[in-house]
């Protein structure tokens, strides 16, 4: 119990002391673009309320799951095909590197000349943004499965379908969470961004609209959203990732502590 | 049984030809403990990945029940020497043991009996539940042949399976592999380099020489079935086995120095073919009528 | 085996560029808006008869440069002190956890606010999204020093900026590197976004300019810049990585797979 609580302390007492020291400092603030925090957090409640949670909210929310699944399956399944076999992999690893190292967000213009700028276009913004950490990582995962594990799987006939599912893939699964990470707050970038660009609803339309209408403590508590989407987002990635992986950390910590 | 036949194995690659395994010529009879052992480095393990079908040999073929072995065959079970790697850590240990049987198409009833069965014969029912890596090396490898035993194998062919546990876990573990053999009547195929394992596990055992790997000695292994670490490991009878196999091994050792050229290998192998092969067992063991040596096999 | 990949390579990257090439000229593609390969070339060749082109690209190396050398030191300086100072790691864990995640892109209309297209913009977005990669990095580094190394140190006697001079920066230094290789991927893509959607000047305006007058096989050429810069960068912080810490076991057994 007493544990507990001082975990507790240590977790609250720095944003605590943060928070306090932001509200005490902006308090008699006049900077139109440093508004008080009191004003911020009165605002808040009347800017997002449920109809715009549902009408800008839920549209970005749902683009990002879209593009990020597509991504996700797409890009595990062609790295599979890729690291699976080394003439491939050789065939495509230049093209593959260069396609990677192309920064995501110049994706927006090239992919609104065709799709137009739509719903479409945003998801497939996300999704091509997103494809490649989770492509390549996947290959680097599969590539690196263990031989003995390979044979063992042989030699009890485990091939096919079973050896995909049971073998390369759960053991190329810490790689393939590696890059659907990277891919996560990639995502998130080409959500705001596309939105940003050319869109009628959803997060990044909005609190650029209220930046260019001036509308400040509006901006401001725009951001909070972003920062508290991003924030939730990377929890549920990290449960899931403690439910996917725990085999995997559990491995590593008894390794550490016996070497 | 198992009939290996003119084996031959070349590793090419990267401009470089390596001959692991010459000419090996031997046979397993149904039910019979046999343990290959030779010099470190002598193609023990590429014979058995042969065997078990995961290697293609370059020349001459493996039998198994009279068929020619061309890829994993149904009825045998490998153990390997790494237990780490060869256990998926994403599984728990009874879904380690069942993910084979899953693949043979057996209900769940029936997994779930052979699961428990093979997990109380290695005396590790408790541990069903637990990840591999929560486990000690030997467990580990406990683990790894109740995979084995669940599989039904008829042949079980086992790579230096402790190779890397501590000493007492060792003797553990041979002893439980000498229980089950007699208990379960399946036949083994026991890879070591250790030569005391060899004689006090094995019903039979088969020296290879020094890499190009052929056959140098089968010697049946007299000790009586019932073995034990205290008694067995200290009578007369067993020093003289471990002794006679350590001259043996020593003595392919010598018998072809590492830095050959291959044309001066060929040239040395046809020199030394079954006739020295005699001479030197004989030279080893003067005047010890006990130790019965098979007789090299016929090409 | 080496010389059959480079090959492999070249012939998959030849197959790429002439896939380009024909699929609009056939048909299969709008030629309007994927031009083919020759015709993104000439583009290619022009922008790098043009000066307004160098100077865009000075602008984002530039930017990419500043904001990432201001995100290392500042995470690494960071990240060796919240870990030495005893418990100020514990008390600064929940808040890190909820910054990091908050993606940079948020402070874009801030940074327009505050300093409109000038080049400190885009490093506020730069600095912002690559110092977590650098901090998080150190933060693991420091974790993994081993407790025996860390002992031994201290039963000679020696201080606690000796022991970060000998025993933590050394473990941790692999860390770091793979943190600034992140960091460097990161800086670039947060320099171009912010020259896209702020229109501070760079590679990234240019490619906005490209876009809304219709041209589009600059636009693509400008992209194939971007690419191959970011190739360059991602090609060189390994070089770099792998460099630094011949010695290390890590690297080691990276080079001998």
């Amino acid at each position: 119990m007493r544990h507990l609580l001082l975990r507790l302390g240590y977790a609250l007492a720095l944003p605590a002391v943060l928070v306090a020291v932001w509200w005490l400092a902006s308090d008699d603030s006049t900077d139109v673009y440093r508004p008080p925090l009191r004003t911020i957090l009165e605002t808040f409640p009347d800017v997002w309320t449920g109809d715009r949670l549902r009408s800008d909210v839920l549209p970005s929310v749902l683009r990002l799951t879209g593009g990020y699944a597509l991504a996700a399956v797409a890009g595990i399944a062609v790295g599979t095909v890729i690291g699976s076999h080394r003439r491939v992999r050789a065939v495509c690893e230049p093209v593959l590197e260069f396609l990677r190292a192309v920064p995501p967000p110049v994706l927006v213009p090239v992919i609104m000349l065709f799709a137009g700028i739509g719903d479409t276009m945003k998801i497939v913004v996300i999704a091509t943004g997103c494809v490649w950490p989770v492509l390549l990582n996947t290959v680097e995962g599969v590539r690196a499965v263990d031989p003995v594990m390979a044979e063992t799987a042989r030699s009890y006939g485990i091939t096919g379908v079973a050896r995909l599912r049971h073998l390369v893939l759960r053991s190329a699964s810490p790689q393939i969470f590696a890059g659907l990470r990277q891919a996560l707050s990639v995502g998130i970038i080409l959500m705001v961004i596309s939105e940003m660009f050319a869109a009628s609803n959803g997060l990044g339309f909005t609190i650029v609209q209220f930046q260019r209408g001036f509308a400040i403590p509006d901006m401001w508590t725009g951001i909070l959203v972003l920062g508290l989407l991003g924030f939730f987002l990377s929890v549920l990635f990290q449960l899931l990732e403690r439910r996917v992986l725990g085999w995997y950390h559990g491995r590593r910590a008894s390794t550490r502590r016996s070497p | 049984m198992l009939d290996v036949r003119g084996l031959r194995k070349v590793y090419e690659g990267s401009g470089r030809r390596v001959e692991a395994v010459r000419d090996l010529t031997f046979t397993v009879g149904a039910g019979e403990l046999v343990c290959l052992v030779g010099p470190s480095g002598c193609g023990k393990t590429t014979l058995l990945r042969c065997m078990g079908g995961l290697l293609t040999p370059t020349g001459g073929e493996v039998l198994l029940e009279g068929r020619k072995v061309t890829g994993p065959p149904p009825g045998t079970a490998f153990v390997f020497q790494e237990y780490g790697r060869s256990l998926f850590p994403w599984m728990r240990v009874a879904e380690n043991v069942e993910l084979p049987l899953k693949q043979k198409g057996l209900g769940k009833a029936r997994r779930r009996e052979l699961v428990t069965d093979a997990l109380e014969s290695v005396g590790l029912a408790d541990a069903a539940g637990a990840y591999p890596w929560q486990l000690s090396g030997g467990m580990q490898q406990r683990v790894a042949i109740a995979r084995a035993l669940a599989y039904e194998p008829r042949v079980l062919l086992m790579d230096e399976p402790f190779a890397a546990v501590d000493a007492q876990t060792r003797a553990d573990l041979e002893d439980l592999v000498r229980g089950l053999w007699r208990e379960r009547g399946m036949t083994i195929l026991f890879v070591t380099h250790d030569i005391d394992e060899a004689v006090y596990l094995g019903e039979r055992v088969i020296v290879l020489s020094g890499s190009p790997t052929v056959v140098r000695e089968q010697l049946t292994v007299d000790l009586p079935a019932e073995r034990d670490q205290l008694h067995t490991r200290v009578a007369p009878r067993f020093a003289e086995l471990r002794t006679h196999v350590y001259e043996q091994i020593q003595a392919a050792k010598r018998g072809i120095a590492p830095q050959d050229t291959p044309e001066t290998q060929d040239a040395l192998a046809k020199a030394d073919a079954p006739p020295k092969r005699d001479a030197l067992v004989k030279a080893d063991v003067p005047g010890d009528p006990d130790v019965r040596t098979d007789p090299p096999p016929s090409r | 085996m080496r010389g059959e990949n480079a090959v492999l390579g070249a012939a998959g990257l030849a197959a790429f560029l002439a896939l380009g090439e024909a699929a609009p000229r056939l048909g299969l593609v709008e030629e309007a808006y994927f031009p083919p390969t020759s015709r993104i070339a000439e583009a290619l060749v022009d922008e790098l008869s043009d000066d307004a082109f160098w100077s865009a690209l000075g602008d984002t190396l530039t930017g990419w440069a500043l904001g990432l050398a201001i995100a290392v030191g500042a995470g690494i300086v960071a990240g060796v002190v919240l870990s030495v100072v005893p418990h100020l790691r514990e008390a600064t864990a929940s808040t890190i956890e909820f910054l990091r995640p908050i993606p940079s892109v948020a402070l874009i209309p801030l940074a327009v606010l505050l300093y409109g297209t000038e080049l400190r913009s885009v490093l506020l977005l730069v600095v912002y999204a690559s110092f977590w990669q650098v901090l998080i990095q150190v933060l693991y580094g420091v974790q993994d020093v081993d407790p025996v190394a860390e002992e031994t140190a201290r039963s000679y006697g020696l201080g606690p900026w000796a022991r970060v001079r000998h025993v933590l920066w050394p473990t941790a230094l692999p860390y770091v590197m793979t943190g600034v290789r992140l960091a460097a991927a990161v800086a670039l893509i947060l320099a171009v976004t912010a020259e896209l959607v702020i229109g501070a000047p760079g590679l990234g305006s240019r490619i906005a300019v490209a876009q809304t007058s219709q041209a589009v096989p600059e636009m693509y050429a400008l992209i194939v810049v971007a690419g191959l810069l970011g190739l360059l960068i991602n090609v060189g912080a390994r070089t770099v990585e792998r460099r630094a810490l011949a010695w290390h076991q890590s690297v080691r057994g990276e080079v001998a797979v």
